[in-house]
Parts: C-alpha cells; sequence; structure tokens
C-alpha cells in the first residue's frame, strides 16, 4: 500500500540527527515495546509481514509524528484487538475484563525465547520452478499500487535496472501479509542508477540496490 | 505501555521472563561489538574475508553471531572506488545479530526519505565527505536479507592485534554512514 512506510525519496525532514552515545533502549518504556512485540508474536498469531502491514496500517500523521517504538506499540494494540485478545476496554482499564482466547500457539517461555532470538526463522523456502532472470539481465519493475501489502517501494516502481544478485525463492510478503500463504517467490537484487531513479540532476556516482521478488519484474520495457 | 503490560500478564499470552530474558539479550549480549569482531577478523584473515564476502551469515556464524534478523546475511566491501550504506526505507531492517538493534535515527523518516536519493547528503549529517569521484552504492533491505558493510582498514594499523581494530570498528562504520576510526583513536 502507498502508506507512511514508503518514505524513500520524501522531502521535509530535515537532517538526519545521530545521537551521541545513544542508548540501547531509551527509558524502560522501550524495553517493555520490544519485549511485549516480540513475545506476543511467538503466540503465532500473526506473522512477521502481518505485523509489518500493522504498523503501515496507522493513519500517516501517526505514523510520522511517533517514534518508532510507539509505531509498534500501537501496531500491537491494533493487532490484539482484531483478534479479541485484548480490548480496547481492557486497555484503558488497564485490567482484564474479558477471558483469554486460545492462541495458536502457547505463550512462550525464557528457554523458548531464547531459543527463538538465537535460531530466528529463516524466510528462504525450496521451489520447483526456476528463477525467471538471471544474473546481468536488464529487467524493468512494474508500474503497481495495490491497496495492500508490498515491499516494493514507489520510488523503485517502472523503473529500469539489473539483476545483480539472485538470492533465491523467499516467503511472498505480499500474500503472507493477508494470510494467502506463503507462495514463495524468486528474490532478486536489482540494481538501479541514481539517474533512472531520480532524473538527470541525479548523483552520477550513485546505485540503489533493491530486492524485488519475481512478482515485482517484468522483462525490460522496450 | 504498563496497561498493554499487565493485560497481556494477566491474561496469560506472555511470561515475564521471557520478557526480562528479551530486554536482557539486546541490552547486554547482541551489539555492534559483535559486527566489529566479524570486521577485525576479515581485515586481518583474508580468508575469512573471502567466505564472509561468499556467505555472510555462515562466516557470521563461525564467530556464534546468528539468529533472528541476522537468518539471511550479505556483507558488502567498501573499496577506493566503492562505498556501501545500508538503510530500509519501508521500515527499519537490520542485521540484529552483528550490530543489535538499530539507533532510532536509522528507523527515522529523515535517514530512511534521504539515504536512497542523497546519500551524500545524509553522509554530510554523519560529517563524513568522500571523494566525489567514489561510487556510493545505498542498499535498501526491502526483502529478507540483511546487511553489514565491511569498511576499509584504516592506514597505518598494519600491527595492531585483532582485539584493537576492532575497537575501532564503529557501528556506524558497518551501516556506511561513517569509517572506522583512525589508529591510534578509541571510542
Amino acid at each position: 500500500m502507498n502508506g507512511p512506510q514508503d518514505l524513500g525519496g520524501m522531502m521535509g525532514f530535515g537532517p538526519v540527527r545521530p545521537e551521541a552515545d545513544e542508548p540501547v533502549f531509551h527509558g524502560e518504556w522501550e524495553k517493555r515495546a520490544l519485549a511485549l512485540t516480540l513475545a506476543s508474536a511467538a503466540l503465532g498469531e500473526w506473522n512477521m509481514d502481518m505485523g509489518r502491514h500493522a504498523r503501515e496500517s496507522l493513519p500517516p500523521h501517526i505514523y510520522l509524528s511517533v517514534s518508532y517504538y510507539e509505531i509498534w506499540t500501537r501496531a500491537l494494540a491494533n493487532m490484539l484487538a482484531e483478534r479479541g485478545m485484548v480490548t480496547a476496554e481492557e486497555l484503558a482499564a488497564a485490567r482484564q475484563l474479558v477471558p483469554p482466547v486460545p492462541t495458536k500457539k502457547p505463550k512462550a517461555d525464557k528457554a523458548q525465547v531464547a531459543a527463538a532470538l538465537a535460531k530466528g526463522s529463516p524466510y528462504d523456502r525450496q521451489v520447483d520452478q526456476p528463477a525467471r532472470f538471471a544474473l546481468g539481465e536488464r529487467i524493468s519493475t512494474k508500474v503497481m499500487h495495490p491497496a495492500t501489502h508490498t515491499r516494493l517501494p514507489r520510488y523503485a516502481r517502472g523503473k529500469t535496472g539489473e539483476i545483480v544478485a539472485v538470492h533465491g525463492a523467499f516467503v511472498f510478503p505480499d500474500s503472507h501479509a493477508h494470510g494467502l500463504g506463503e507462495q514463495p517467490q524468486w528474490c532478486y537484487g536489482v540494481k538501479f542508477s541514481g539517474r533512472e531513479l531520480w532524473g538527470p540532476e541525479s548523483d552520477a556516482g550513485l546505485e540503489v540496490i533493491v530486492d524485488c521478488w519475481e512478482p515485482y519484474l517484468q522483462d525490460r520495457a522496450a | 505501555m504498563r496497561a498493554l503490560e499487565t493485560v497481556l500478564l494477566a491474561k496469560g499470552y506472555v511470561d515475564p521472563d521471557a520478557l526480562d530474558l528479551i530486554v536482557e539479550t539486546y541490552e547486554t549480549k547482541i551489539g555492534p561489538r559483535c559486527g566489529a569482531q566479524v570486521v577485525a577478523k576479515a581485515w586481518v584473515d583474508p580468508a575469512y574475508r573471502q567466505r564472509l564476502l561468499a556467505d555472510g551469515t555462515a562466516a557470521v556464524a563461525e564467530l556464534s553471531f546468528a539468529g533472528r534478523q541476522g537468518e539471511h546475511l550479505k556483507v558488502v566491501e567498501n573499496t577506493d572506488q566503492l562505498h556501501n550504506l545500508v538503510v530500509c526505507t519501508l521500515c527499519s531492517c537490520y542485521p540484529w545479530p552483528v550490530l543489535g538493534l538499530p539507533p532510532v535515527w536509522y528507523k527515522s523518516a529523515a535517514y530512511r526519505s534521504k539515504a536512497v536519493m542523497d546519500p551524500r547528503g545524509v553522509l554530510a549529517d554523519f560529517g563524513v565527505t568522500l571523494p566525489p569521484e567514489k561510487t556510493i552504492r545505498v542498499w535498501d533491505s526491502t526483502a529478507e536479507i540483511r546487511y553489514l558493510v565491511l569498511p576499509q582498514r584504516p592506514a597505518g594499523t598494519e600491527g595492531l592485534s585483532e582485539a584493537r581494530l576492532a575497537e575501532l570498528v564503529t557501528r556506524d562504520s558497518m551501516i556506511g554512514t561513517g569509517l572506522p576510526l583512525a589508529a591510534g583513536a578509541s571510542q
């Protein structure tokens, strides 16, 4: 979706402001935001792509004005509410008002969380069909504006680039974010020149690599 | 936040010890010193450098760094002609097992919007100027591959130990918004 998350090439946010001696967490609540987000995801009620979609579905004026941990927390609360796991009334009252609903997986204990963090969850998959595009091939990205989740940024749509990596097949976020299954697709690193993306005024020495799933790509436009 | 935690705990959806373990892991165990060890080893061990560039995930696992948000790791090398910069314009994708959690600026709209269009402007915000003829290659982490920059080894560090070299490797130098410290400096 053309949501507030798709920031590449926007202007007006001012300089990047690195923070000297930045702590890992700015206060206790950031620790809780991280921990609750990861621990709740372990219940199996949503996958990572659904989580991303919940964040980018926040209203743009909210998304662009709160901290990233607040984006996480608001999205988490929305996902819990949509599934009836934690109601808005419970959040307002700060206590349980209705019984918990069954979840796909039981809550993870300390040992299970440690194992999950150490192992991660690989998103590559085996597929039968061969890759459609080859290293070095010139391709074009599609012009597309799905109202649903996608990982092709607006700035890289309808552009011509070169395949510089064939990463293998990966879970397809456009379907996975909407409960339509993993539908693994080949994923490629595609290199674009700055001038292709931004026009003749762009830095001649700029290259941008965007990782693109095969359904985002087509034969080079004539 | 307090209300959310209270209700999740009361309803038995999360385990308090598991929450503490998550915080402790990213506060004390996993951070940019992990990545610095990887870089320093690549600087002193050419065979390791080759393995690292060929298969980042496997080479980093040799040093026991692995896990969430590092399942598919690719290491990209800076050279005299090329400078690499990593961003996630769509969210906050970042190689956790080698760099820890991303800093606030990495997740900011200012960085995410500007890095792909005006990386030299971003570098200027960090006080870094590169020769104009140097190519800048920006990696937008739109899929599940996570990128780590292998910066160039600073001049004058020939005699330094791997441990001392690791002290010169800043977090930002592994994202591409900075350069390693000069020989003799410390962070």
